[in-house]
Protein backbone atom coordinates (compact mmCIF):
# COMPACT_ATOMS: atom_id res chain seq x y z
CA UNK A 1 0.00 0.00 0.00
CA UNK A 2 2.62 2.53 0.72
CA UNK A 3 3.67 3.50 -2.45
CA UNK A 4 3.25 0.09 -4.28
CA UNK A 5 0.38 1.34 -5.93
CA UNK A 6 1.58 0.71 -10.14
CA UNK A 7 -0.69 2.95 -12.08
CA UNK A 8 -2.23 1.76 -15.15
CA UNK A 9 -5.39 1.78 -16.85
CA UNK A 10 -5.78 -2.47 -17.06
CA UNK A 11 -9.06 -3.98 -16.76
CA UNK A 12 -7.82 -5.06 -13.35
CA UNK A 13 -6.82 -1.67 -12.49
CA UNK A 14 -10.48 -0.32 -13.57
CA UNK A 15 -12.52 -3.37 -11.76
CA UNK A 16 -14.66 -1.78 -9.26
CA UNK A 17 -12.02 -2.32 -5.89
CA UNK A 18 -15.06 -3.92 -4.04
CA UNK A 19 -15.53 -6.86 -6.75
CA UNK A 20 -11.66 -6.76 -6.72
CA UNK A 21 -11.85 -7.62 -2.51
CA UNK A 22 -14.77 -10.25 -3.09
CA UNK A 23 -12.61 -12.07 -6.07
CA UNK A 24 -9.68 -11.95 -3.40
CA UNK A 25 -11.16 -13.48 -0.03
CA UNK A 26 -12.98 -16.04 -3.05
CA UNK A 27 -9.55 -16.66 -4.52
CA UNK A 28 -7.50 -17.08 -1.36
CA UNK A 29 -10.53 -19.05 0.30
CA UNK A 30 -10.48 -21.71 -2.96
CA UNK A 31 -6.66 -22.01 -2.64
CA UNK A 32 -7.25 -24.21 0.47
CA UNK A 33 -9.16 -26.77 -1.41
CA UNK A 34 -6.20 -26.47 -4.09
CA UNK A 35 -4.48 -30.52 -4.25
CA UNK A 36 -2.09 -31.66 -6.23
CA UNK A 37 0.49 -30.59 -8.92
CA UNK A 38 -2.55 -30.05 -11.45
CA UNK A 39 -4.16 -27.87 -9.49
CA UNK A 40 -1.27 -25.64 -8.33
CA UNK A 41 -0.50 -25.60 -12.10
CA UNK A 42 -3.84 -24.14 -12.79
CA UNK A 43 -3.92 -21.57 -10.36
CA UNK A 44 -0.26 -20.72 -11.26
CA UNK A 45 -1.24 -19.92 -14.97
CA UNK A 46 -4.05 -18.03 -13.70
CA UNK A 47 -2.32 -16.00 -11.53
CA UNK A 48 0.76 -15.65 -14.15
CA UNK A 49 -2.43 -14.77 -16.71
CA UNK A 50 -3.93 -11.74 -14.13
CA UNK A 51 -0.43 -10.29 -13.62
CA UNK A 52 -0.34 -9.99 -17.51
CA UNK A 53 -3.72 -8.96 -18.02
CA UNK A 54 -2.63 -6.05 -15.14
CA UNK A 55 0.79 -4.94 -17.52
CA UNK A 56 2.66 -5.85 -14.03
CA UNK A 57 6.44 -5.96 -14.72
CA UNK A 58 8.31 -9.28 -14.01
CA UNK A 59 10.64 -7.64 -11.59
CA UNK A 60 7.80 -6.00 -9.75
CA UNK A 61 5.48 -8.96 -9.31
CA UNK A 62 8.95 -11.01 -8.43
CA UNK A 63 9.48 -7.95 -5.44
CA UNK A 64 5.96 -8.50 -4.15
CA UNK A 65 6.98 -12.52 -3.52
CA UNK A 66 10.89 -12.39 -2.77
CA UNK A 67 10.06 -11.86 0.86
CA UNK A 68 7.68 -14.81 1.62
CA UNK A 69 10.45 -17.30 0.48
CA UNK A 70 12.30 -16.39 3.92
CA UNK A 71 9.70 -17.39 5.33
CA UNK A 72 9.44 -20.58 3.58
CA UNK A 73 13.19 -21.23 3.92
CA UNK A 74 12.12 -22.21 7.66
CA UNK A 75 8.74 -23.17 6.96
CA UNK A 76 8.75 -25.65 4.15
CA UNK A 77 11.76 -28.19 6.34
CA UNK A 78 9.36 -27.77 9.37
CA UNK A 79 6.04 -28.56 7.41
CA UNK A 80 8.10 -31.60 5.62
CA UNK A 81 9.07 -33.13 8.83
CA UNK A 82 5.90 -32.84 9.77
CA UNK A 83 3.86 -33.77 7.32
CA UNK A 84 6.16 -34.71 4.39
CA UNK A 85 7.40 -33.22 1.17
CA UNK A 86 4.59 -33.40 -0.68
CA UNK A 87 2.34 -31.23 1.44
CA UNK A 88 4.83 -28.70 2.21
CA UNK A 89 5.44 -27.82 -1.39
CA UNK A 90 1.79 -27.32 -1.45
CA UNK A 91 1.73 -25.03 1.35
CA UNK A 92 4.27 -23.57 -0.14
CA UNK A 93 2.41 -23.02 -3.12
CA UNK A 94 -0.79 -21.95 -1.37
CA UNK A 95 1.19 -19.45 0.38
CA UNK A 96 3.20 -17.73 -2.37
CA UNK A 97 -0.35 -17.74 -4.83
CA UNK A 98 -2.23 -15.59 -1.85
CA UNK A 99 0.56 -13.51 -1.38
CA UNK A 100 0.79 -12.66 -5.07
CA UNK A 101 -2.91 -12.28 -5.25
CA UNK A 102 -2.88 -9.84 -2.62
CA UNK A 103 0.02 -8.05 -4.15
CA UNK A 104 -1.84 -7.79 -7.25
CA UNK A 105 -4.86 -6.28 -5.51
CA UNK A 106 -2.38 -3.60 -3.85
CA UNK A 107 -0.34 -3.02 -7.02
CA UNK A 108 -3.60 -2.24 -8.99
CA UNK A 109 -5.85 -0.27 -6.30
CA UNK A 110 -5.20 2.64 -5.20
CA UNK A 111 -5.64 3.60 -0.98
CA UNK A 112 -8.41 5.81 -1.45
CA UNK A 113 -10.06 3.26 -3.65
CA UNK A 114 -9.74 1.18 -0.74
CA UNK A 115 -11.07 3.66 2.01
CA UNK A 116 -13.91 4.07 -0.02
CA UNK A 117 -14.41 0.59 -0.41
CA UNK A 118 -13.88 0.09 3.56
CA UNK A 119 -16.75 3.12 3.89
CA UNK A 120 -19.16 1.77 1.63
CA UNK A 121 -18.77 -1.97 3.63
CA UNK A 122 -19.05 0.27 6.91
CA UNK A 123 -21.77 2.68 5.96
CA UNK A 124 -24.83 -0.19 6.76
CA UNK A 125 -23.33 -0.21 10.26
CA UNK A 126 -22.95 3.95 10.69
CA UNK A 127 -24.92 4.23 14.20
CA UNK A 128 -22.02 1.86 15.61
CA UNK A 129 -19.25 2.91 13.50
CA UNK A 130 -18.20 6.01 11.57
CA UNK A 131 -16.84 4.83 8.47
CA UNK A 132 -15.19 8.01 7.45
CA UNK A 133 -13.69 7.97 10.69
CA UNK A 134 -12.23 4.58 10.16
CA UNK A 135 -11.30 5.34 6.57
CA UNK A 136 -8.71 8.40 7.96
CA UNK A 137 -7.66 6.45 10.60
CA UNK A 138 -6.24 3.36 7.80
CA UNK A 139 -5.23 6.56 5.70
CA UNK A 140 -3.20 7.86 8.85
CA UNK A 141 -2.21 4.17 9.39
CA UNK A 142 -0.35 3.76 6.06
CA UNK A 143 0.95 7.66 6.07
CA UNK A 144 2.82 6.85 9.60
CA UNK A 145 4.56 4.02 8.45
CA UNK A 146 7.11 5.88 5.97
CA UNK A 147 7.38 8.80 8.07
CA UNK A 148 8.64 6.73 10.96
CA UNK A 149 10.87 4.89 8.80
CA UNK A 150 12.59 8.47 7.75
CA UNK A 151 12.62 8.95 11.51
CA UNK A 152 14.27 5.90 12.57
CA UNK A 153 16.75 6.39 9.56
CA UNK A 154 17.82 10.17 10.28
CA UNK A 155 17.89 9.09 13.94
CA UNK A 156 20.18 6.18 13.35
CA UNK A 157 22.75 8.09 11.24
CA UNK A 158 22.72 10.74 14.04
CA UNK A 159 23.53 7.87 16.54
CA UNK A 160 26.35 7.04 14.22
CA UNK A 161 27.87 10.60 13.80
CA UNK A 162 28.26 10.44 17.25
CA UNK A 163 29.77 7.61 17.71
CA UNK A 164 26.35 5.79 19.88
CA UNK A 165 26.20 2.91 17.37
CA UNK A 166 25.35 0.39 19.94
CA UNK A 167 23.18 2.51 22.64
CA UNK A 168 19.71 1.52 22.17
CA UNK A 169 19.04 4.38 24.27
CA UNK A 170 20.36 6.78 21.67
CA UNK A 171 17.87 5.04 19.13
CA UNK A 172 14.58 4.85 21.20
CA UNK A 173 14.29 7.91 22.77
CA UNK A 174 14.96 10.29 20.03
CA UNK A 175 12.57 8.05 17.93
CA UNK A 176 9.48 8.06 20.19
CA UNK A 177 9.85 11.41 21.14
CA UNK A 178 9.95 12.46 17.63
CA UNK A 179 7.12 9.71 16.54
CA UNK A 180 4.74 11.80 19.25
CA UNK A 181 5.87 15.56 18.04
CA UNK A 182 5.24 14.14 14.67
CA UNK A 183 2.00 12.87 15.61
CA UNK A 184 0.88 16.26 17.41
CA UNK A 185 2.49 18.47 14.20
CA UNK A 186 -0.03 15.50 11.98
CA UNK A 187 -2.73 16.30 14.27
CA UNK A 188 -2.82 19.81 13.78
CA UNK A 189 -2.32 19.78 10.31
CA UNK A 190 -5.69 17.26 9.99
CA UNK A 191 -7.34 20.15 12.04
CA UNK A 192 -6.10 22.95 9.82
CA UNK A 193 -7.84 21.09 6.64
CA UNK A 194 -10.72 21.10 8.43
CA UNK A 195 -10.80 17.29 9.89
CA UNK A 196 -11.25 18.36 13.44
CA UNK A 197 -14.57 16.77 14.45
CA UNK B 1 -10.53 40.57 0.41
CA UNK B 2 -10.70 38.65 4.09
CA UNK B 3 -10.71 40.74 7.49
CA UNK B 4 -8.81 39.20 9.97
CA UNK B 5 -9.37 40.77 13.28
CA UNK B 6 -7.42 40.39 16.82
CA UNK B 7 -8.87 42.23 19.54
CA UNK B 8 -7.07 43.24 22.70
CA UNK B 9 -5.18 39.52 22.34
CA UNK B 10 -2.97 37.58 24.83
CA UNK B 11 -1.94 34.32 25.01
CA UNK B 12 0.64 31.86 27.64
CA UNK B 13 1.69 28.59 26.97
CA UNK B 14 2.20 27.86 30.70
CA UNK B 15 4.54 30.67 32.59
CA UNK B 16 5.12 31.48 29.06
CA UNK B 17 3.21 34.45 27.57
CA UNK B 18 4.03 34.16 24.12
CA UNK B 19 1.41 37.43 22.95
CA UNK B 20 0.68 40.71 24.92
CA UNK B 21 -2.33 42.16 24.16
CA UNK B 22 -2.36 42.40 20.39
CA UNK B 23 -4.90 44.24 18.49
CA UNK B 24 -4.92 44.24 14.55
CA UNK B 25 -6.81 44.32 11.45
CA UNK B 26 -5.68 42.28 8.51
CA UNK B 27 -7.38 43.63 5.26
CA UNK B 28 -4.27 44.23 2.67
CA UNK B 29 -3.90 41.49 0.00
CA UNK B 30 -0.15 40.61 1.06
CA UNK B 31 0.85 40.56 4.73
CA UNK B 32 4.24 39.35 6.25
CA UNK B 33 5.21 38.73 9.81
CA UNK B 34 8.91 38.82 10.91
CA UNK B 35 10.07 38.54 14.27
CA UNK B 36 13.12 36.44 16.03
CA UNK B 37 12.69 32.72 16.67
CA UNK B 38 9.80 32.52 19.65
CA UNK B 39 8.69 35.92 19.43
CA UNK B 40 5.32 34.82 18.93
CA UNK B 41 4.45 35.26 15.72
CA UNK B 42 3.73 31.96 14.96
CA UNK B 43 1.19 31.63 17.32
CA UNK B 44 -0.60 34.81 15.84
CA UNK B 45 -0.63 33.25 12.45
CA UNK B 46 -2.09 29.81 13.83
CA UNK B 47 -4.68 31.86 15.41
CA UNK B 48 -6.02 32.90 12.32
CA UNK B 49 -7.00 29.35 11.37
CA UNK B 50 -8.25 28.56 14.83
CA UNK B 51 -5.01 26.12 16.08
CA UNK B 52 -4.62 28.27 18.63
CA UNK B 53 -7.14 30.21 20.72
CA UNK B 54 -6.70 33.23 22.53
CA UNK B 55 -6.61 33.60 26.76
CA UNK B 56 -7.48 36.73 26.22
CA UNK B 57 -9.27 39.51 23.85
CA UNK B 58 -10.73 37.88 20.17
CA UNK B 59 -10.07 36.98 16.70
CA UNK B 60 -12.14 36.89 13.83
CA UNK B 61 -12.35 35.96 10.26
CA UNK B 62 -14.85 38.08 8.46
CA UNK B 63 -16.87 38.56 11.61
CA UNK B 64 -16.48 34.73 12.62
CA UNK B 65 -15.21 34.10 16.12
CA UNK B 66 -12.02 31.88 15.34
CA UNK B 67 -12.70 29.88 19.21
CA UNK B 68 -16.69 29.40 18.50
CA UNK B 69 -16.86 29.04 14.61
CA UNK B 70 -13.38 27.25 14.28
CA UNK B 71 -14.60 24.60 11.41
CA UNK B 72 -16.19 27.95 9.05
CA UNK B 73 -13.03 29.73 9.88
CA UNK B 74 -10.69 26.69 8.38
CA UNK B 75 -12.84 26.34 5.48
CA UNK B 76 -12.15 29.85 4.29
CA UNK B 77 -8.52 30.15 6.11
CA UNK B 78 -5.87 27.56 4.51
CA UNK B 79 -2.95 26.58 6.45
CA UNK B 80 0.69 26.26 5.37
CA UNK B 81 2.88 24.48 7.04
CA UNK B 82 6.87 24.92 7.79
CA UNK B 83 7.17 21.00 7.45
CA UNK B 84 5.18 19.76 4.52
CA UNK B 85 5.82 16.25 5.61
CA UNK B 86 3.39 16.84 9.10
CA UNK B 87 1.11 18.30 6.04
CA UNK B 88 0.76 15.09 4.08
CA UNK B 89 -1.91 11.94 5.03
CA UNK B 90 -2.29 10.28 2.09
CA UNK B 91 0.35 7.87 0.15
CA UNK B 92 0.08 9.16 -3.60
CA UNK B 93 0.49 13.21 -4.56
CA UNK B 94 -3.72 12.90 -6.34
CA UNK B 95 -4.81 11.36 -3.60
CA UNK B 96 -3.16 13.92 -1.03
CA UNK B 97 -4.65 17.22 -2.73
CA UNK B 98 -7.90 14.77 -3.31
CA UNK B 99 -8.11 14.21 0.27
CA UNK B 100 -8.62 18.07 0.89
CA UNK B 101 -11.88 17.60 -0.49
CA UNK B 102 -13.04 15.25 1.48
CA UNK B 103 -16.48 15.53 2.89
CA UNK B 104 -17.51 18.29 1.46
CA UNK B 105 -20.28 17.57 -0.73
CA UNK B 106 -18.31 17.19 -3.87
CA UNK B 107 -19.36 14.80 -6.62
CA UNK B 108 -16.11 12.19 -7.07
CA UNK B 109 -16.08 13.78 -10.79
CA UNK B 110 -15.62 17.53 -9.63
CA UNK B 111 -12.66 16.24 -6.75
CA UNK B 112 -11.44 14.64 -9.72
CA UNK B 113 -11.49 17.62 -12.14
CA UNK B 114 -10.10 20.20 -9.32
CA UNK B 115 -7.35 18.01 -8.33
CA UNK B 116 -5.83 17.41 -11.66
CA UNK B 117 -6.34 21.48 -12.30
CA UNK B 118 -4.39 21.52 -8.84
CA UNK B 119 -1.79 19.76 -9.90
CA UNK B 120 -1.29 21.10 -13.16
CA UNK B 121 -1.05 25.09 -11.97
CA UNK B 122 1.74 23.47 -9.66
CA UNK B 123 3.23 21.41 -11.79
CA UNK B 124 2.99 18.17 -10.08
CA UNK B 125 0.62 16.37 -12.84
CA UNK B 126 3.59 14.57 -13.92
CA UNK B 127 4.09 12.80 -10.67
CA UNK B 128 0.53 12.47 -9.44
CA UNK B 129 0.81 8.67 -8.74
CA UNK B 130 3.64 9.05 -7.09
CA UNK B 131 4.03 8.33 -3.70
CA UNK B 132 4.07 11.71 -1.80
CA UNK B 133 7.13 10.63 0.97
CA UNK B 134 9.09 10.31 -2.22
CA UNK B 135 9.00 13.60 -3.38
CA UNK B 136 11.78 16.22 -3.22
CA UNK B 137 11.72 19.12 -0.43
CA UNK B 138 10.55 21.51 -3.10
CA UNK B 139 7.78 19.49 -4.27
CA UNK B 140 6.54 18.46 -1.20
CA UNK B 141 5.70 21.94 0.18
CA UNK B 142 4.25 22.57 -3.70
CA UNK B 143 2.35 19.82 -3.14
CA UNK B 144 1.40 20.87 0.89
CA UNK B 145 0.59 24.48 -1.31
CA UNK B 146 -2.16 22.21 -3.70
CA UNK B 147 -3.42 20.58 -1.34
CA UNK B 148 -4.26 23.71 0.83
CA UNK B 149 -5.59 25.56 -2.96
CA UNK B 150 -7.78 23.39 -4.10
CA UNK B 151 -10.30 23.68 -1.74
CA UNK B 152 -10.16 27.36 -2.71
CA UNK B 153 -9.24 29.30 0.21
CA UNK B 154 -10.05 32.89 1.06
CA UNK B 155 -6.98 33.31 2.85
CA UNK B 156 -4.06 31.52 2.84
CA UNK B 157 -1.85 31.33 5.95
CA UNK B 158 1.94 29.84 5.77
CA UNK B 159 3.93 29.75 8.58
CA UNK B 160 7.77 29.58 7.39
CA UNK B 161 6.84 27.53 4.20
CA UNK B 162 10.70 27.88 3.00
CA UNK B 163 12.56 27.59 6.06
CA UNK B 164 13.26 24.07 5.40
CA UNK B 165 13.94 24.53 1.14
CA UNK B 166 17.16 25.29 -0.31
CA UNK B 167 17.32 29.24 -1.92
CA UNK B 168 15.81 28.16 -5.81
CA UNK B 169 12.74 26.38 -4.14
CA UNK B 170 12.61 29.08 -1.19
CA UNK B 171 12.10 31.65 -4.07
CA UNK B 172 9.54 29.26 -6.33
CA UNK B 173 7.67 28.92 -3.12
CA UNK B 174 7.76 32.67 -2.20
CA UNK B 175 6.93 33.86 -5.35
CA UNK B 176 3.70 31.68 -5.69
CA UNK B 177 2.56 32.31 -2.45
CA UNK B 178 2.73 36.48 -3.33
CA UNK B 179 1.37 35.60 -6.74
CA UNK B 180 -2.10 33.98 -5.44
CA UNK B 181 -4.97 36.05 -5.97
CA UNK B 182 -5.92 34.93 -2.20
CA UNK B 183 -5.12 37.25 0.82
CA UNK B 184 -1.70 35.67 1.90
CA UNK B 185 -0.06 35.68 4.97
CA UNK B 186 3.04 34.75 5.76
CA UNK B 187 5.29 34.14 8.51
CA UNK B 188 8.91 34.32 7.49
CA UNK B 189 12.63 34.88 7.81
CA UNK B 190 13.43 35.08 4.32
CA UNK B 191 13.07 39.00 3.98
CA UNK B 192 14.02 39.30 -0.08
CA UNK B 193 10.22 38.06 -0.31
CA UNK B 194 8.94 41.43 1.48
CA UNK B 195 9.45 44.63 -0.44
CA UNK B 196 6.89 43.01 -2.75
CA UNK B 197 3.81 42.62 0.24
CA UNK B 198 1.62 45.40 1.30
CA UNK B 199 2.24 44.99 4.51
CA UNK B 200 4.59 43.68 7.28
CA UNK B 201 4.18 43.66 10.53
CA UNK B 202 7.86 42.66 13.02
CA UNK B 203 6.44 41.16 16.33
CA UNK B 204 8.71 41.22 19.03
CA UNK B 205 8.42 39.52 22.94
CA UNK B 206 4.73 39.34 22.08
CA UNK B 207 4.18 42.32 20.75
CA UNK B 208 3.47 43.96 17.16
CA UNK B 209 6.99 46.26 17.44
CA UNK B 210 6.46 47.60 13.97
CA UNK B 211 3.58 47.29 11.79
CA UNK B 212 4.05 49.69 8.54
CA UNK B 213 5.11 49.30 4.45
CA UNK B 214 7.58 46.96 4.35
CA UNK B 215 10.27 49.32 3.68
CA UNK B 216 9.65 51.08 7.49
CA UNK B 217 8.72 48.17 9.11
CA UNK B 218 12.15 46.28 7.96
CA UNK B 219 14.01 49.28 9.00
CA UNK B 220 12.56 48.92 11.94
CA UNK B 221 13.29 45.08 12.20
CA UNK B 222 17.10 45.56 11.48
CA UNK B 223 17.45 48.41 14.25
CA UNK B 224 15.74 45.86 16.58
CA UNK B 225 17.86 42.97 15.83
CA UNK B 226 21.23 45.33 16.40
Amino acid sequence: MIGLYLPGRSVVHRTPTLLKLLLLAVGVSLLAFMRGPVAVAVASTLLAALFALARVPLGVAWRQVAPVLWLLIVAVPLQALFAGWPEAGLMAARLIIAVALAALFTLTTTVSSVLAACEALLRPWGRFVDADRVGLLIALVIRCVPLVTDIVKEVAEARRARGQERSLVALAVPVVVRSLYAADAIGEALTARGFDD
Amino acid sequence: MSVVEFAQVSHAFGEREVLRDITLRLAEHRIGIVGANGSGKSTLARMINGLVTPDVGRVTVDGLDVGRRGREVRRRVGFVFTNPDNQIVMPTVREDVAFTLRGRGLSAAEISTRTDAALDRFGLAGHAEHPSHRLSGGQKQLLALAAVLVAEPAIVVADEPTTLLDARNGRRIGALLAGLPQQVIVVTHQLELLPAFDRVIVIDEGRVAADATPAVALAAYDALLA
